[in-house]
């Protein structure tokens, strides 16, 4: 596999040939900072696409299909046009609070994006509590999305941000108990050394039964995490509008739409690491021919694959499941997906105590 | 391993975090630029299917929510207690799965109460 690394830190050498230390540190952020801004937006055009395209499959239709070959230029038309809408402003809205909404949803979301290892040497924050930072940051988007119900003095956007805001911290809890399992399996929360320990093979095979559940109950909680597929009721549209957004007009809206699928490849990427290996490639052990063939396919290539196959995953939910009320959704959470996820966790600290993992 | 080698982590965050506001306050400045204005009374209303809003709408709104917020309180935390816990499982072996067996066990017995005194239900 080939190390980023070594070109990075390559740029690093020349860079400090020339300049102070402080020069190359900034020099270096406005890098990084206008490689996140290029990734953002690419990643979430791609989505838009990628999402439109599979519905309509789902649906027997054909999807954008006039702009561009295969209505791969639709997306940036669409971009183009959400820029030139005109940014409506309300009477009596909280200014303030209005404003701020959109800053928080979108921070937090590129800040996950930054935490995410892409390939090998190619991650940006690298904390050793990485995994509990990310939980962290996510639940900071919350906020934005009820304050955005809140300020828009809305009766439906305030309905669509409580059932949001009731809905995203029910399910943090079953998300970060299926993280916690694989932490038990790994004995890190480092995202770097989580991705080196499944060098022989991914948790997912090597955590035995308890693995296998945990990513059930990850995929489960990720995607009424991110307001998508049978979760949706906070935008159920023949009940509330457009839920908590309503009151947004132009990029303003833009700005929760386009967090929303980052979250989508933020929660995708998270189970690609945890579950499947980040970016390492499918090793068998034993199988050293096989091994060494996987090798040679790109690190970043692994990493984006997976991420696409569990995003495709979650948008066929969509497609599959009717949308649940919200008592259901909360009974679900609270009855079923804590106890189960509870007693997953106290069989994968048993497998581990007792050696029975791989 | 970072990408970069010699930025601290918190340096780096703190550049996410403004790349992040950047992205939003460079959009709302083009789109300010380019995007048509005009006003009218009836646009800056709320849109609320054409009928006039009545009463205030930031108002105290379903007890319902609330419970479950303190409930989330609970088990956040105890997922934040959990976290040191599962970093050292594997060193501890047998004696740490008894320990947290007794956390869990209390734990749960609360979120049976919850589950018995109705707390669960959404009414």
């Amino acid at each position: 596999m080939f190390n980023f690394g070594i070109w990075t830190s390559e740029f690093n050498n020349f860079l400090m040939g020339f300049m102070p230390e402080w020069a190359t540190v900034l020099v270096e952020c406005v890098i990084i900072a206008l490689l996140v801004l290029l990734t953002y937006t690419v990643l979430a055009l791609f989505y838009i696409l990628y999402e439109r395209k599979l519905c309509a499959w789902f649906q027997c239709r054909l999807g954008p299909m006039r702009v561009g070959k295969w209505g791969v230029m639709q997306v940036f038309a669409d971009m183009i046009k959400i820029l030139v809408k005109e940014l409506i402003s309300l009477k009596d809205t909280d200014r303030l609070l209005f404003k701020l909404a959109p800053y928080i949803v979108i921070t937090s979301s590129v800040v996950m994006l930054a935490c995410l290892p892409w390939g090998r040497g190619l991650q940006i924050i690298d904390y050793n509590i990485g995994i509990f930072f990310i939980l962290a940051v996510s639940s900071v988007g919350v906020l934005g999305i009820l304050l955005a119900g809140w300020a828009s003095n809305n009766k439906y956007t305030l309905i669509g941000a409580m059932r949001s805001g009731a809905q995203m911290i029910s399910y943090e809890i079953s998300l970060g108990l299926a993280l916690i399992t694989i932490v038990v399996l790994s004995g890190t929360m480092n995202i770097n050394e989580l991705v080196w320990q499944q060098e022989s093979a991914w948790f997912i095979f090597r955590g035995h039964i308890p693995a296998i559940i945990a990513f059930l109950i990850y995929i489960v909680a990720a995607t009424a995490e991110t307001n998508r597929g049978p979760f949706d009721l906070p935008e159920a549209e023949h009940e509330l509008t457009a839920g908590y957004h309503t009151e947004y007009s132009g990029i303003h809206f833009g700005f929760f739409y386009l967090a929303e699928y980052l979250n989508l490849f933020i929660v995708s990427g998270i189970a690609s690491l945890m579950f499947l290996g980040g970016w390492m490639p499918l090793h068998i052990p034993g199988w050293e021919g096989f091994n060494q063939v996987m090798d040679y396919i790109p690190s970043v290539v692994w990493f984006l694959l997976k991420s696409f196959f569990i995003s495709y995953v979650i948008i066929w939910f969509k497609w599959t499941f009717p949308r649940v009320r919200i008592d259901q959704m909360l009974s679900f959470e609270w009855k079923y997906l804590m106890p189960l996820s509870l007693a997953n966790l106290i069989l994968m600290a048993v497998f581990v105590a007792f050696g029975w993992h791989f | 391993m970072n990408l970069l080698l010699e930025i601290s982590n918190n340096t780096l965050a703190v550049t996410a975090a403004l790349t992040g506001m950047g992205l939003v306050f460079a959009a709302l400045l083009i789109a300010k630029l380019i995007s048509p204005k005009s006003y009218s009374v009836k646009k800056a209303e709320p849109y609320e299917c054409g009928i006039p809003t009545r009463g205030e709408s930031m108002i105290q709104f379903k007890a319902g929510y609330y419970i479950f917020a303190i409930l989330f309180l609970i088990f956040d935390v105890e997922t934040v207690f959990l976290y040191p816990w599962a970093v050292v499982m594997r060193g501890l072996g047998p004696s740490g799965l008894l320990c947290i067996g007794i956390f869990m066990f209390v734990l749960i017995m609360g979120l049976a109460y919850a589950w018995r005194k109705g707390a669960l239900k959404w009414k």
